[in-house]
């Protein structure tokens, strides 16, 4: 991971120049990779759309987090017509399955990579606060809920600072499983091509790149698929870490 | 006799659109430096009654009547007003101090939350005075112990750092409900000292809610026996204690096991409190009670004076009174 940081003192090659001598080459010790069809050394790709797909990560799901989070509270908090009526979009969005929204709004922006965060935002924060509202309507009930309310502080107060506390910890785990999972998104867009437009490295577009190549050359397309599936792995785990974490402290 | 700090009339407390009664017509005074406790079995009506003080009830709860806090109604104030009333003037404790207390916040932080609230210090002055109010409720090591979390304390510390925070912004009303329940018996002891102690130290009145008679013999002044949402004796606890005047405090009085008296039947009150929804007609305690007569089965006793000070509902006061005390005097005097 930290290789893959800074990929500019690491690559050996640069990601965007071509080699037409080596066309389509085979892992070598000059390119462990391997090159693709234009002679990019896929090694250096794959290490500079790391920077590309953390973005990605943290972009796309940071606004939903926080977003959602606190809509969420709010909501969890107040209860009643606010929560019936924040069911019923919860309702509406999860009807529709989220590649195909998010595909939708990206169709109708234009692609590429902001509108892809914004996309993602538009409909990723509902699921966090879905989550953070059904805690927030458990915490609300507890003893130190009404105790703060007997000790005179403000909604606000008691929602954002005593409540959130308590009831965030499964939305950060969700959010680290969601950075995983919008590593994939951006990499289903870049190979739909709604994503990080080629020829910018992004491992998504990477594999689409190699598609055409499969049978003849492989190391393309796997190579990048392999760093997919490591870093989402790294991130589940870094959220089962962050969950153990938050548990121990109670 | 000085005015008392709180005057409550006619407080009435429903729940489900006025269909249940919690508390009916519940009228009380609470004096300066007093300690009033407020008896009764689990679902009499006491702690809600605590509660509808502050308005703190769960949704569909509905107060009515007055309470009166330096000649203002808090059951006319809107949200600020009430905001700095609660733990800024009267403020409250609860039975479970391990839920009551934020399990992810650290005990300054907690004690700090109430004095942004209520007081105009600064950082370095609510440092100052948390560390200050660890020493007052006698948390030792001060320093160290206000960066844990709750459940780095024991059940009795955890009960002290609620009472630190309670008791952060100088409140002259502390309302207690059931503190010491929770708790072990030497540490409830503790408890109840710590908090006449402060009583006195503060010079706040306490209002307190128990189940526990022997607490009520230890700690309060004056006493209002609750039963289906009713005050039905109220008095000084030494007097209610050597006199009872309402059957239901008689028999209350003669379930409490008496260490060092010689070995005597341990009475208890036949049945379960009413439900809300079924509250008998006439005296609600006519279907439990030894001396209920026709009259109790058809009108309810109001509460009437029986000696000064002393008031009690029930058509048979007389003969309650006559029956005599079942405390022996040893326990009364402590």
């Amino acid at each position: 991971m930290i290789v893959a940081a800074f990929p500019q003192f690491f690559a050996p090659y640069d990601p965007l120049a071509m080699d037409y001598v080596n066309l389509l080459a085979p892992p070598s010790a000059a390119h462990p990779f391997g090159t693709d069809n234009f002679g990019r050394d896929v090694l250096s790709r794959v290490l500079h759309a790391y920077t590309i797909d953390m973005q990605i990560a943290l972009f796309a799901t940071l606004f939903p987090f926080l977003f959602g989070t606190t809509v969420g509270a709010i909501v969890g908090y107040v209860g009643g017509a606010t929560e019936a009526m924040f069911g019923r979009v919860v309702d509406a969005v999860i009807t529709f399955p989220f590649l195909v929204l998010v595909i939708a709004i990206v169709s109708v922006l234009g692609p590429g990579l902001m509108n892809m965060y914004i996309a993602i935002g538009v409909v990723g924060w509902v699921f966090y606060a879905r989550i953070v509202a059904a805690e927030v309507k458990v915490q609300k009930r507890l003893d130190y809920a009404d105790a703060g309310r007997a000790m005179g502080y403000t909604h606000a107060r008691i929602i954002f600072r005593h409540l959130l506390p308590n009831a965030i910890t499964p939305a950060v785990v969700y959010w680290m499983t969601d950075m995983a999972l919008a590593i994939l998104l951006g990499s289903s867009l870049g190979y739909l091509g709604l994503g990080a437009q080629p020829p910018a490295a992004e491992w998504g577009v990477q594999i689409a790149d190699g598609k055409n190549f499969m049978a003849t050359a492989w190391w393309i397309s796997v190579f990048p698929g392999i760093a997919i599936v490591i870093t989402g792995l790294g991130f589940s785990l870094l959220g089962d870490g962050l969950a153990e974490l938050l548990r121990g402290r109670r | 006799m000085s005015e008392p700090i709180l005057r409550v009339r006619g407080l009435t407390t429903t729940f489900g659109d006025g269909a249940l009664h919690a508390v009916r017509d519940v009228s009380f005074d609470v004096m300066p430096g007093e300690v009033l406790g407020l008896v009764g079995e689990s679902g009499s009506g006491k702690s809600v009654t605590l509660r509808s003080l502050l308005r703190l009830l769960p949704a569909g709860g509905r107060v009515a009547g007055s309470v009166c806090w330096h000649g203002r109604d808090v059951l006319a104030m809107n949200e600020a007003e009430l905001r700095g009333v609660r733990g800024g003037e009267i403020s409250m404790i609860f039975q479970e101090p391990m839920t009551a207390l934020n399990p992810v916040l650290p005990i300054r932080v907690q004690i700090e939350e109430n004095l942004r609230a209520h007081t105009k210090l600064d950082g370095r002055g609510r440092r100052a005075r948390a560390r200050e109010l660890m020493d007052l409720v006698g948390i030792p090591d001060a320093a160290r112990r206000l960066d844990e979390f709750p459940h780095q304390f024991s059940g009795g510390m955890r009960q002290r750092a609620m009472i630190a925070i309670a008791l952060a912004s100088d409140p002259k009303l502390l309302l207690a409900d059931e503190p010491t329940t929770a708790l072990d018996v030497t540490i409830q002891d503790q408890i109840l000292k710590l908090i006449l102690e402060l009583r006195d130290e503060l010079a706040m009145s306490v209002v307190f809610v128990t189940h526990d008679l022997g607490v009520v013999s230890a700690t309060c002044d004056r006493m209002a026996v609750m039963y289906a949402g009713r005050i039905v004796e109220e008095g000084a606890v030494a007097d209610v204690f050597a006199c009872p005047r309402h059957a239901y405090t008689h028999g209350l009085l003669g379930s409490v096991p008496q260490a060092g008296a010689e070995r005597s039947m341990l009475l208890s009150i036949e049945g379960t409190p009413p439900g809300l929804a079924r509250i008998p007609e006439g005296c609600a305690f006519n279907p439990r009670c030894d001396f209920a007569t026709d009259i109790c089965r058809r009108t309810r006793p109001r509460l009437a004076e029986m000696s000064p000070g002393h008031h009690a509902a029930c058509h048979n006061a007389g003969a309650v009174a006559a029956a005599g005390s079942p405390v022996r005097r040893a326990m009364r005097d402590g």
